[in-house]
């Protein structure tokens, strides 16, 4: 069951001009919190903007004893409800209404599980990177942003031990292009007797991208989509994907209690 | 007063053969089929769970982008992507029998003999307590407001569901004609128990970089606090048109707009965009509306609808 929470900001973290990490008080949420779920935020008190925002569960924060005290949402400031969290200042209050939706399956041993985020899709990563780890999954994170300065928390990763494949699109960290030629290149080396399940999380074209290389070489894939979202609880039928339906054609679910994270295999890719 | 000894304030009202514990229902579209909130919400609290629009068929509605939003609103074109009618009353119906709401079901048709079918094929079903109409969809292309914007078509759908139902039939009206209280008429003559409104203004949002519309129908409904004014205007008068009950909706996101509704001439009100921002909002509504008329040492919620007073100031 989701909790709504009047969640007081702990931190604020500004990562560069456009990111951010806001850290929230919300521990019922992240005591249930589990990796790929969401959470639907407001930061505005007024009508304008009127409608929360769907946020990926970036960090579960624990306190010395591992109880979890809170939760982190890595921010990408594009219109004014994301504005909004970028400048929001310790000691505000911001809705928070979660956990919501499905979150990934995870893979055991002796599967790898390959990660794949673009940009601000990082976000359900750190979660499912550690969830992975800790069950004795050998992992690699596939990252792709626009610079070097917007690969962030590589430390983090590489300490938790996850092998880390970067590209960006000029060049200035890790290989220069997207993120899917890295991929491609190691799934191709890859033995068939060797499992690997993939997760991706970005920008549409990239999820589309990494479905159709996961498909060409048989591997499983999840992906954690990204539509416009009404209300996360399934009320307002907004943020419908299209997946195939048996014998033919297409039907919508609602990405909010069908996903965010759906089979990439089933989706229908256009 | 003030000695905590009073009854309770009676927040019952009826609509036509039916009374409801409460007058604040769920907007038809804006709460799933009420299941979706059983988790967090007790739904036997609501006056009515009024569930989402039902064809005979299943439909898939259009693509996403759905919904945009807009100054204090919001502009949808969903496509009234819904289960039809025979799956919701076999994977629907039992949880909310099992759960106690109060249900109505909002019938869609493409035709005036689909609406008479699927109200008939409702009304022989356990659990279901009212009906209402949509005729306002501004969103399809057959259908719904072909017939809420013609009088003669209001008149249609309204006297062919009442020849094949006894439950209270509710048609909603549209805002985007120039005076719904000419509907309001229609559908009590034709033999309607009460009218909703409003349904969505018909409304678009351009992206100046792409020229395109913001969603991908192109044109939606405009819905928030917004729309309010101008729904308590045809709320208001619709209530002098008719005798039936008037349920008032648009924008309602407290209860201070419920009860404005209310002052208006609604007899209930629906709460639809604001439960999207609040799943929690009904018992905030609620129970605000019995604070106030404690306050006013108003006994009950009928002595309140349609009490505003338009003297000149």
């Amino acid at each position: 069951m989701p909790f709504d929470v009047a969640a007081t900001v702990v931190a604020n973290l500004a990562l560069s001009h456009d990111y951010n990490v806001l850290a929230l008080d919300a521990p019922q949420i992240a005591e249930a919190a589990i990796p790929g779920q969401f959470v639907m935020v407001k930061a505005a008190t007024g009508h304008d903007p009127l409608l929360r925002r769907p946020f990926s569960v970036f960090e579960i924060l624990r306190d010395a004893s591992g109880r979890a005290t809170g939760l982190s949402l890595l921010v990408k400031r594009i219109g004014v409800s994301t504005g909004l969290l970028y400048d929001a200042k310790p000691g505000d209050t911001i809705m928070c209404l979660g956990p919501l939706g499905q979150p990934f399956t995870l893979v055991d041993a002796p599967a790898d599980g390959w990660m794949v985020a673009g940009g601000v899709g990082l976000a359900p990563v750190w979660t499912l990177a550690e969830a992975l780890v800790a069950r004795g999954v050998t992992t690699t994170l596939f990252y792709g942003a626009r610079r070097n300065d917007e690969l962030f928390y590589l430390d983090f990763f590489r300490t938790l031990g996850v092998e880390l494949v970067l590209t960006t699109e000029d060049g200035s960290g890790g290989e220069q292009g997207r993120v899917i030629a890295p991929l491609e290149r190691a799934l191709a080396a890859r033995p068939a007797d060797q499992p690997v399940s993939l997760y991706a999380c970005g920008p549409e074209g990239m999820l589309a991208a990494t479905a159709r290389t996961a498909a060409a070489f048989g591997r499983p894939c999840e992906v954690s989509v990204e539509r416009i979202m009404g209300c996360g609880m399934g009320g307002c039928y907004s943020c419908v994907v299209p997946m195939k339906s048996e014998g033919g054609g297409f039907h919508h679910v609602r990405s909010c209690i069908a996903g965010p994270v759906l089979d990439a295999a089933q989706i229908v890719w256009d | 007063m003030g000695t905590g000894q009073q009854a309770p304030v009676d927040l019952s009202v009826r609509i036509g053969s039916l009374t409801i514990a409460n007058p604040v229902m769920s907007a038809s579209g804006c709460f799933g089929y009420g299941v979706e909130y059983a988790g967090m919400v007790d739904l036997s609290t609501l006056g009515a769970v009024v569930v989402k629009g039902l064809f005979l068929k299943e439909r898939e509605g259009h693509p996403a982008p759905r919904i945009v939003e807009t100054p204090a609103g919001m502009i949808n074109a969903i496509g009234l992507q819904g289960i039809g009618v025979h799956r919701f009353i076999s994977e629907k119906l039992p949880e909310l029998r099992e759960r106690r709401a109060t249900v109505v079901v909002n019938v869609c048709g493409t035709t005036v003999d689909e609406y008479a079918e699927v109200s008939r094929i409702l009304s022989d079903a356990e659990g279901v307590h009212a009906l209402e109409l949509n005729i306002s969809c501004p969103n399809i292309k057959e259908g719904g407001i072909q017939f809420g914007c013609s009088l003669g078509g209001t008149h249609d759908v309204v006297s062919a569901v009442r020849k094949v139902t006894s439950l209270p039939i509710i048609p909603k009206l549209t805002p985007n004609v120039t005076d719904p209280a000419s509907f309001a008429r229609a559908a009590e003559a034709a033999g309607a128990d009460a009218v909703s409104l409003v349904n969505t203004f018909l409304a678009l949002a351009i992206d100046i970089e792409s020229r395109r519309p913001k969603i991908s129908n192109g044109m939606g409904g405009l819905s928030g606090p917004a729309i309010r004014p101008i729904a308590v205007r045809m709320v208001y008068e619709c209530r002098q048109a008719v005798k039936i009950p008037v349920v008032g909706m648009g924008g309602i996101m407290n209860a201070r707009d419920a009860l404005e509704f209310m002052i208006a001439g609604a007899t209930a009100v629906q709460v639809g965009t604001a439960n999207f921002v609040d799943p929690l909002i009904w018992n905030t509504i609620v129970s605000g509306i019995g604070d106030y008329l404690t306050r006013h040492g108003i006994k009950s919620v009928d002595a309140l609808i349609g009490s505003v007073d338009m003297g000149k100031h």
